[in-house]
């Protein structure tokens, strides 16, 4: 029996396992190990197949219409399975003590049963060689990770959320529904072994293929201008279905657009230009918002919308490079690209993870009613800050490996390329700049007001440090960062497969070579601030230290209500940067006369791309839809006439079709 | 073929009776006799064989006594004999009947059929007496009549299947019988619920619960 196929049994017999338990600490145990198992051998798997090269084929039998049961797992079906199955394992990890308190009052064995189902279909829906398997697989995914959304489903603000997302997800599905059809009925055949048929299409329905993926797939990974459920779903989760969800769920749909480029003909250029365009589009207007919320989860999936925009700017560059021809440029993308994905996976694991452990200690989500929480929370608070310097692509950490791949990617573009041609690489150069720098802000305010400073609340006063297995799951996430930063070559060895598959090129080691004085330099760097470090706080011990308030600013009687606030942090970058539609609502704060009264600002941020946009869109779609209200009547009869006239209707059209045919 | 016109005609004839009538009893009975006939079908068609055998005892247990048993028992219960004001009359119904059964006789020539099949009248009866159940579904306003209706529309499929019961295997037949039964409950449980909240098994009152 194949080991593949063993994950697969293990995943689903342990989440159906699991429900036979009442006992919350027995569910978590056998849901933890089912996961460890499982994600064990499939990571095993994975890297067996990223470094020799060799596929796995799969087929088991399976009656559905259409539906075979093949799966095949190929370098890039390897290159996403490994991260599912790092991030999984670790998340498990995590939830035990982080839903431990949850499970003295209620049952967790629905949590686990569709964890441990999320990650099977997770499994199953980067390695389905099947078109109706996808499918299945994809609703699958779905369907879970709804529930887990809806988790505590209590509360009005998680069904909303977790609504919104099972209605814009359905939606993508619609999309992929027409596409996989449509691909099947003209390759006559669902399996993607044949959809080799499509490189036939002409160009202009190869186009309206591409369009459906980059959409339908795109709502699920949060793709701008649908990412609308991203930043509703992500905070009302879970911490650690939040970091899974974030780390490698919506990294499917990158997946699916890759395959799926994959069977259409060769990409014309403009393909990777609306990919790069929108990716750019993304990573700016993700930030943006990431900057101005006080929700710390809010923020931090602001910042998926961010990374997800990188990652699809640096694989749209490289369409563009293969179609123009430079497919040493292409290179250089593409691995940035790949490579952000995996290091997003990690870093955004860590912030959320450490977002789950905040907020485990202080009950809130607002970073606001935070500050001081370094001092009662060391070791979280400090994997924390390393995931923020990770995410905000500083060196020695892997952000910035990723980044600077694309960067050398688009600066290359923008000297070779002559005329008008140079400018949009060099456009996009600048634009990622300023994102660069708006990651900044974001990051540094987001531990520099819930982690420094004195607390501004008794919750965070009261705040305890977080349970050791929960540090070392963040511990590890964390390492691997820092171990990409430092020694890039080696895991860009591991990523040579999938990038050839994707790039149609040979790879050869130049990438590899060229990439490891970076890792040098990070060494270097971290020598140099350990050291640094060191030597301050030699001289600290020597010397007395003065003591005075946190950003006391001179005060005799310091109160954390003079510190910073997040809005007030990020408002200095934003008054004169951010256009007027995208600035937070503010309300109050008018002072007037020569004794004013005391009173109130509120500062509020919502999604512009929803609210101004898509609900005014569908409010006016369903006023529309009022006028045929008239055929709801309500009456049984009535409803059986439609029945009857629509099959009398289907009957003569069947037997029309059929004399015409025949 | 000899035995099977006469079958036929009469399951047409039982179809304008039921359209026309308005004693539920008389309804209900009738419906049974046509579900009766019908089970003799397979065996005048295939012969005696184990498979038309069950066929037969299948179809004569479900349609000829247990659901009609099933019905007389509610209208007992529920204390009703008459349809009443029907949505349109019985004379209209009647005659739209007749017409339908026009159109499913001209219909069925156009039907490209097996040679076999060509001159039988298996196909236009099944396709007059589906319509016949979809128009009691329509025109009448108490749930027993719209059983009745439903059950028609099933004997009308269960006509189809004969014609298919060699080819196919049980499971088509099988899933006629099923899905007639899970029919009946449905309706059963609907017909319970109106009659316990709204104390009146008219349908008309399930517009109340229209959003």
């Amino acid at each position: 029996m194949n080991l593949f196929v063993i994950t697969l049994m293990i995943l689903l017999g342990g989440s159906l396992l699991v429900l036979l338990t009442r006992n919350s600490s027995l569910a978590t145990r056998m849901g933890t190990l089912t996961t460890l198992l499982a994600t064990t051998l499939s990571g095993y798997l994975a890297l067996h197949v990223l470094i020799s090269g060799q596929s796995l084929a799969i087929s088991l039998p399976w009656t559905v219409p259409g539906g075979e049961f093949n799966l095949l797992l190929d370098p890039l079906a390897a290159f996403f399975v490994l991260p599912i199955s790092v991030l999984s394992l670790l998340c498990a990890l995590y939830a035990g003590p982080y839903m431990a308190d949850e499970g003295r009052t209620r049952y967790l064995s629905g949590h686990w049963f569709f964890f441990n189902l999320m990650v099977l279909a997770m499994l199953l829906v980067v390695t389905a060689a099947n078109a109706v398997l996808f499918l299945a697989a994809w609703e699958c995914m779905t369907i879970t990770s709804f529930f887990l959304v809806a988790w505590n489903h209590q509360q009005e603000e998680v069904r909303k959320a977790a609504w919104l997302y099972m209605l814009a997800a359905h939606l993508g599905m619609m999309l992929l529904l027409a596409l996989f059809v449509y691909s099947g009925s003209y390759s006559h055949s669902f399996n993607f072994s044949d959809f080799g048929a499509l490189q036939q299409l002409s160009p202009a329905s190869a186009s309206l293929l591409y369009l459906l993926a980059l959409f339908g797939f795109g709502v699920k990974a949060g793709l701008f201008p649908v990412h609308i459920w991203l930043p509703d779903a992500h905070p009302v989760a879970p911490s650690h279905v939040s970091a899974l969800m974030s780390g490698v769920l919506i990294k499917t749909g990158i997946y699916g657009i890759l395959r799926v480029l994959s069977f259409l003909p060769t990409a014309p250029a403009w393909w990777g230009w609306l990919l790069a365009l929108l990716g750019a589009a993304g990573a700016l207007y993700g930030i943006s918002l990431a900057a101005q919320q006080r929700d710390i989860k809010r923020c931090l999936a602001y910042s998926t919308v961010e990374n997800i925009g990188i990652i699809l700017l640096g694989l749209g560059f490289g369409m563009v490079a293969t179609a123009e021809g430079y497919p040493q440029i292409a290179l250089l993308a593409y691995a940035g690209g790949l490579l952000h994905l995996w290091n997003h996976a990690l870093f955004k694991g860590v912030m959320f993870l450490g977002a789950g452990a905040v907020m485990h200690a202080t009950g809130t989500r607002d970073m606001n009613l935070m500050g001081g929480l370094l001092r009662r929370m060391p070791i979280a608070g400090l994997f924390w800050i390393g995931g923020s310097l990770a995410i905000g692509a500083l060196p020695p950490f892997n952000g910035f490996i990723s980044e600077w791949l694309i960067y050398i990617s688009l600066v290359d573009a923008g000297t070779l390329l002559n005329g008008l041609n140079a400018l949009l690489p060099l456009l996009l150069f600048g634009l990622l700049g300023i994102v660069g720098a708006l990651a900044l802000v974001t990051f540094s305010r987001l531990i520099g007001i819930s982690l420094l400073g004195q607390p501004r609340s008794t919750v965070a006063e009261q705040a305890h440090e977080a349970a050791p297995l929960m540090l070392v799951s963040m511990g590890l996430l964390l390492a691997c960062c820092l171990f990409i930063g430092l020694y890039p070559q080696g895991v860009l060895s591991l990523l040579i497969l999938p990038l050839g598959q994707i790039a149609g090129q040979m790879v050869g080691d130049e990438l590899t070579t060229a990439l490891t004085p970076l890792g040098h330099g990070g060494v270097l760097l971290l020598l140099t601030v350990g050291l640094l470090s060191g030597g301050l706080l030699l001289l600290r011990r020597q010397r007395p230290e003065q003591q005075g308030a946190t950003w006391g600013c001179g005060f005799q009687f310091p109160s954390p209500r003079i510190a910073y606030t997040g809005e007030g942090y990020s408002e200095m970058a934003f008054r004169h940067l951010l256009p007027k539609f995208m600035r937070p609502v503010v309300t109050g704060g008018k002072v007037a006369g020569l004794f004013p009264a005391p009173i109130s600002l509120a500062q509020h941020s919502t999604d512009p791309v929803l609210y101004q946009i898509l609900t005014p869109l569908f409010t006016a779609i369903a006023t529309r839809c009022q006028r045929l209200r008239w055929l709801q009547q309500g009456r049984l009869p009535i409803y059986l006439l439609y029945i009857l006239i629509a099959s009398t209707v289907l009957m003569v059209w069947s037997l029309w079709a059929g004399s015409r045919g025949g | 073929m000899e035995i099977t016109n006469p079958l036929l005609l009469t399951v047409i004839l039982i179809n304008f009776f039921t359209l026309g009538s308005a004693r539920l009893g008389a309804c209900i009975r009738i419906v049974a006799l046509q579900g009766a006939l019908l089970a003799l079908l397979p065996l005048a068609v295939h012969g005696f064989s184990l498979h038309s055998l069950v066929l037969f005892s299948g179809a004569l247990l479900f349609k000829g006594v247990f659901i009609p048993l099933l019905l007389l028992r509610a209208i007992r219960e529920v204390r009703i004999r008459r349809e009443v004001e029907p949505v349109i009359g019985f004379v209209p119904t009647l005659i739209l009947g007749v017409l339908m059964t026009a159109g499913a006789f001209l219909f069925a020539d156009f039907l490209p059929l097996a040679v076999e099949h060509l001159d039988s009248l298996f196909v236009p009866t099944a396709l007059a007496t589906m319509f016949s159940g979809f128009l009691l579904l329509i025109t009448r306003r108490k749930a027993i009549t719209q059983v009745l209706g439903y059950l028609m529309l099933e004997n009308g499929i269960f006509i189809f299947g004969v014609l298919l019961s060699e080819a196919l295997p049980l499971m088509v037949e099988g899933g006629v019988l099923l899905d007639l039964l899970v029919g009946v409950f449905v309706m059963g449980i609907v017909m319970n619920q109106i009659n316990r909240e709204f104390s009146s098994i008219n349908t008309e009152s399930l517009t109340a619960l229209k959003e």
